[in-house]
């Protein structure tokens, strides 16, 4: 059989793709959900009408886009299963527990809170609504936390043993596959990454309704709230990018050799900012480099030694026997840069913007704007002409989705990085994927979903665009007056509901 | 009672929420079609699950989840060898959240209507492929020496499934017509209780063959008395519909559900899945089962959170008792 279409190579596509759209929509679910969740609470302390409006614009927003989180969500939880069934049957009694505890506590939490939420304006006392939205923020994080619990088992297997009777891996510590450090590192960085991509989101939005001077008090809270996310993630993503980057040259060498096409080890070793060469005789042709900076990334310091791709290659044959234990070094070296340049990018233009728009403490008084007014980006001791403050707009707006990519080619980097393994050290891709499922029946159900979240995607794209033009809602009296009784006040029994679908 | 089994249990408590609850949802779904007059009655019906139809859902990914953790190679085998018919599952799924949640967002009529023919649609055929499923799992499929499904897609279209599919496909019908009587005001009311007399009797012929046929092929005691709750819930839900009794009406069938997939795990145990080809190739509760030590951690999580989830879950049901009329649907936000 042509090895493009080897079973595994189909299951891998349709799991990249479904994948990789799940989590388009998973950052963003996360950071709006808090951001949103911030944004009511300062409506119910504060009782400024821009508090609310904004609440109610980033909400909706926030609806639309978790909409296809949770249904491109189901997928990931049949699809083990679906197109897996062997990695099912080895690594189940280990892997299954978190899923089932992501369901059990973090699913429900989200499904029956947003269900209280979007229906709750006129059933629920305002404060009971506002903690709403925050059991669907914490539902959102534990969701996050369960599911990158179980990645961070197939990227460094722990807590468990092989049962050579069954045929199986076995959990011995769960609290071990919950808190070990390639957990609270992958944690980490995915929390901060999903803030970075709502931070730039909510500033690419802010910024083109700034530049048209609409709805300004509101746009202008969330700009700073946007920007100050988008730095604050950054900095966070950076950080601990380079805290999993470290535990990841202890446990899977290789995967970080790959990212920096260093095909023989170097002391010191540099960071290679371009390279160009033939994966076939494992070398570079061109290479500009850095020197000893990888070693820093790798160990804190500019002497140590790194290994390369084919000294690994060397030593994980010793170890597992013979074979060719290298990931796709392209995919892997190029994924990595385009991670760090995308969401690097939306973090510099985030520290930028902070700096432009800063308030009193550093900025003139002359130079200080009121609640309705654009503000002035203020370089050094003068405002930005017209042009360039339109260009930083602008650059907000197209920049917006910049994180997204970087998500996208993180997970990338992170699960082709892994290969030839599935689960790293103990289970090869090529023996996970069900045996019983043909190659005409994968091909189906990749087409099918591809065809599905293509369409979806123009559907939810437009739908965005219509809302983000249409500007924060007005509000209305029954919005001012919430009730101050559960399942809402008796005013009047033939009422409209507020919200309804 | 071993580990293995309280997990057989629950299991079957997972697979009974889930149709309990997305049970009225599916149906309502389906009456959107049957039911409804006009636009405004439709999104009455719809807007009676809006709030609740997410967390229904939410029953069927934890069935899932919980069998990956405590039964990997039931879970294995299930969905992988169900390929095609769960693909058709997930669509479905997929396209009526997203119905739900973008039907009301745009003021186009074509824009409505297309999604408003997707919650049927998509209501329709799970409803359907649930009991087909449900019928292949207690019957039995192909299943070898690796726990591998050998069989075609057509070993799953057998008389038996099919007839399960068009039981769940009628109880969760008559599930949402007799919701719908509670949970409606009006004139649309009245046509939900007459609609469910007419439902409730189809439902009642098609479930009692299908658990005769059950209880023939597989059954025991135990199981001929869940037969005996299911069909008598049945009947009590038709008579409290005609007397008025709309709480009771709903309970009831919601019992007959119960006591129906009750009935399907009893004829099951110990088995999960069995094979048709040998009996030793049957997967079952031990051998498909994990390790004790998995079992405690998630039997643990099952005493702790599910208490608390019907505790909240029932609380959102209780926030939004209030019957629904097309007096209380604004015009469509814009």
């Amino acid at each position: 059989m042509d090895l493009a279409l080897a079973p595994e190579t189909l299951a891998r596509w349709q799991f990249g793709i479904t994948t990789v759209y799940h989590f388009l929509f998973v950052p963003l679910t996360i950071s709006l959900a808090a951001l949103t969740a911030g944004l009511q609470t300062a409506w119910v302390r504060t009782g400024k009408e821009k508090y609310l409006r904004a609440t109610k614009f980033w909400g909706k927003l926030f609806l639309i886009n978790i909409a296809m989180g949770v249904v491109t969500g189901i997928v990931q939880e049949f699809q083990f299963g679906m197109n897996w069934s062997d990695y099912s049957r080895f690594v189940g009694d280990v892997f299954g527990a978190p899923l089932a505890f992501e369901a059990l506590i973090a699913f429900f939490f989200e499904s029956t809170f947003i269900g209280l939420w979007i229906f709750g304006w006129d059933r629920l006392p305002k404060k009971i609504h506002l903690a709403c939205i925050w059991m669907v923020s914490i539902g959102t994080l534990l969701s996050a936390y369960f599911i990158l619990a179980a990645n961070s088992w197939m990227q460094h297997p722990v807590g468990y043993r092989i049962n050579e009777e069954k045929g199986r891996a076995e959990l011995t510590d769960f609290w071990l596959v919950l808190t070990q450090n390639t957990t609270l590192n992958q944690v980490f960085h995915s929390f901060s990454a999903a803030f970075l991509t709502g931070g730039a989101f909510m500033v690419g939005i802010a910024a083109f309704h700034l530049m048209r001077k609409k709805h300004i008090p509101v746009m202008r809270t969330s700009l700073r709230l946007g920007l100050v996310t988008l730095a604050v993630g950054g900095l966070f993503t950076a950080i601990s990018g380079d805290t999993l980057g470290k535990v990841m040259y202890e446990q899977q060498p290789m995967k970080m050799a790959a990212a920096e096409a260093l095909w023989d080890g170097e002391e010191p070793a540099p960071f290679s900012v371009f390279a160009y060469g033939d994966v076939d005789k494992g070398h570079n042709e061109v290479a500009l480099e850095i020197p000893g900076l990888l070693s820093f990334l790798a160990h804190s310091d500019f002497e140590s030694y790194v290994p390369g791709i084919n000294d690994t290659n060397e030593a994980l044959q010793e170890k597992f026997g013979p074979g060719d234990y290298k990931p796709i070094v392209p995919v892997a070296y190029w994924g990595f840069r385009w991670m760090i340049g995308f969401g690097m990018a939306s973090f510099s233009l985030g520290l930028l913007g902070l700096w432009l728009t800063r308030k009193k403490f550093l900025l003139p008084a002359a130079h200080r704007t009121g609640e309705d007014e654009v503000p002035h980006l203020m370089l050094l001791k003068k405002p930005l002409g017209s042009r360039l403050t339109r260009l930083y707009w602008l650059l907000a707006l197209w920049t917006m989705a910049f994180p997204l990519i970087a998500n996208a080619w993180g997970w990338i980097f992170t699960e082709m990085g892994r290969q030839p393994w599935v689960v790293y050290g103990v289970m090869r891709t090529e023996d996970a994927v069900s045996p019983g499922v043909s190659t005409a029946e994968v091909i189906t159900s990749m087409s099918v979903f591809t065809l599905l979240y293509a369409v979806l995607a123009v559907i939810e794209v437009r739908l965005l665009a219509k809302y983000v033009k249409a500007g924060p809602p007005e509000l209305s009296e029954s919005d001012l007056n919430p009730p101050t009784k559960l399942g809402g006040d008796v005013r009047d029994a033939d009422k409209p509901m507020a919200f309804s679908y | 009672m071993e580990l293995h089994d309280v997990w057989f249990v629950l299991i079957a408590v997972l697979w009974t929420g889930y149709f309990f609850l997305e049970g009225f949802d599916f149906g309502v779904g389906i009456l959107t079609r049957l039911l409804a007059r006009d636009r405004a009655e439709k999104r009455v019906l719809i807007n009676t699950i809006g709030p609740v139809w997410d967390g229904n859902e939410v029953w069927l990914l934890t069935a899932g989840g919980a069998t990956f953790a405590a039964f990997p190679e039931w879970y294995a085998t299930l969905f992988s060898g169900f390929y095609l018919p769960l693909l058709v599952i997930l669509i479905c799924l997929i396209i009526r959240g997203v119905a739900f949640e973008y039907r009301a967002k745009r003021p186009e009529e074509s824009w409505q209507r297309n999604w408003e023919t997707a919650i049927f649609w998509t209501s329709l055929i799970p409803a359907f492929l649930w009991g087909v499923a449900f019928g292949n799992i207690v019957r039995g499929v192909k299943i070898d020496a690796e726990f591998e499904y050998v069989g075609s897609l057509w070993d799953l279209l057998n008389p038996y499934a099919l007839l399960g599919g068009l039981v769940t496909l009628t109880l969760f019908t008559f599930h949402g017509t007799v919701f719908t009587a509670l949970k409606t005001v009006g004139e649309i009311r009245e046509r939900a209780r007459r609609l469910a007399r007419r439902v409730g009797l189809v439902t009642a012929v098609l479930a009692s063959a299908f658990l005769l046929w059950t209880q023939a092929d597989k059954g025991d005691g135990t199981s001929l008395i869940a037969l005996a709750v299911a069909v008598a819930a049945l009947v009590a839900a038709l008579l409290a519909n005609r007397a008025g009794r709309e709480g009771w009406a709903f309970a009831l069938s919601g019992i007959t559900i119960v006591a129906a997939v009750a009935m399907l795990f009893l004829t099951l145990f110990p088995n999960v899945m069995p094979s048709t080809l040998d009996a030793d190739w049957s997967l079952t509760v031990t051998n498909a089962s994990s390790s004790p030590y998995t079992l405690k951690i998630m039997t643990w999580l099952a005493v702790i959170a599910t208490p608390v989830v019907l505790l909240y879950q029932g609380w959102t049901y209780w926030v939004f008792r209030k019957r629904i009329g097309t007096q209380h649907i604004a015009d469509p936000v814009h």
